[in-house]
């Protein structure tokens, strides 16, 4: 295989894009491309695309709602659809939800207030190409900084992700009201993921804890190794 | 041809907005309040052409999030000068 290439797009108000573009470039190498929102075609050959955190849009409507329409998500859908790994971290995952990649919604934090915070994990699944350096129930410590954090999806949805194994992470700990506890979900195909902890925020020591170094390095392993 | 499109939240879908401002009501001294919904209302200014069909698919692929809310479309009448 060529080496690693990976995308990261920004969209107006993202603050966690170049946070996001260290942790892949110290951790999966290779290339990383800065992506803007009003881009209309994604870099050819590409392993990976990161949607970051932060804001987009100024979350005006719902979080996410306007970054979901925007030129650069037609090319993300699509590659998504190809089966290409999509990653979505805290506004990235508000984005994948409203884009309709991953079931569900994310809503206003059942605490009103904003949540900024290291949070325990569990890992829910390790047969996940994002996941398969962590083993199923580990105990992780991610930061999680949102309002909209919420997860809500109906009864079926949420039996369904259950059932399909596709709750890759859930919070060890009542942090925003999350149905289930969820704190990351994984499309049909496995592809995708959306979570609302950081993990970016968590590959070094000098971060306070390096557990989210184990996705990075799964989603390169399970890519490279392919 | 002027629109009101109302958005709010499908019954069973917490409201923590709405939760919030109630007990903001009541830390006023309104008693007897007994719920708070929380929603959104958007004013369209379209084309009078602009067909019912059309304005049911911006509410589905934008105005509303479907699987946490529900949207009411309402025709105003233009103010007879």
């Amino acid at each position: 295989m060529s080496s690693f290439s990976a995308a990261v797009v920004t969209f107006p108000g993202s603050n966690c894009d170049r946070d996001m573009a260290v942790a892949i470039e110290q951790v999966c190498g290779g290339s990383v491309h800065r992506v803007w929102h009003g881009d209309a075609e994604l870099p050819s050959g590409l392993d990976f695309i990161a949607l970051p955190g932060g804001f987009s849009y100024g979350d005006y409507l719902r979080s996410g709602a306007m970054a979901a329409r925007s030129p650069i998500m037609q090319a993300v859908i699509a590659a998504a659809n190809r089966g290409i790994a999509v990653l979505g971290v805290c506004n990235g995952f508000q984005v994948l939800t409203e884009a309709g990649l991953l079931p569900g919604a994310l809503m206003r934090n059942a605490g009103i207030r904003f949540v900024c915070r290291e949070a325990a994990l569990t890992v829910e699944t390790s047969q996940s190409l994002f996941t398969s350096g962590y083993a199923a129930g580990q105990r992780i410590t991610i930061p999680v900084a949102h309002h909209d954090g919420n997860y809500f999806a109906d009864q079926a949805t949420l039996d369904r992700l259950e059932n399909e194994g596709r709750v890759a992470f859930r919070y060890a700990e009542q942090v925003n009201g999350s149905a289930l506890g969820i704190a990351g979900v994984l499309s049909a195909q496995g592809n995708v993921l959306g979570m609302m902890p950081h993990p970016e925020r968590a590959i070094e020591p000098a971060h306070g804890g390096s557990d989210g170094r184990a996705l990075f390095e799964s989603v390169v392993g399970a890519l490279v190794s392919a | 041809m002027k629109i009101r499109v109302h958005v709010s939240l499908k019954n069973g879908v917490l409201d923590p907005q709405g939760r919030a401002i109630h007990h903001a009501l009541e830390g006023l001294g309104f008693a007897g309040v007994r719920d708070v919904r929380a929603g959104r209302l958007i004013e369209l200014d379209v084309a009078d052409d602009t067909g019912d069909a059309a304005l049911d698919e911006m509410c589905r692929k934008l105005l509303a999030n479907m699987v946490i809310e529900n949207y009411r479309i309402e025709k105003v009448a233009e103010a007879v000068a």
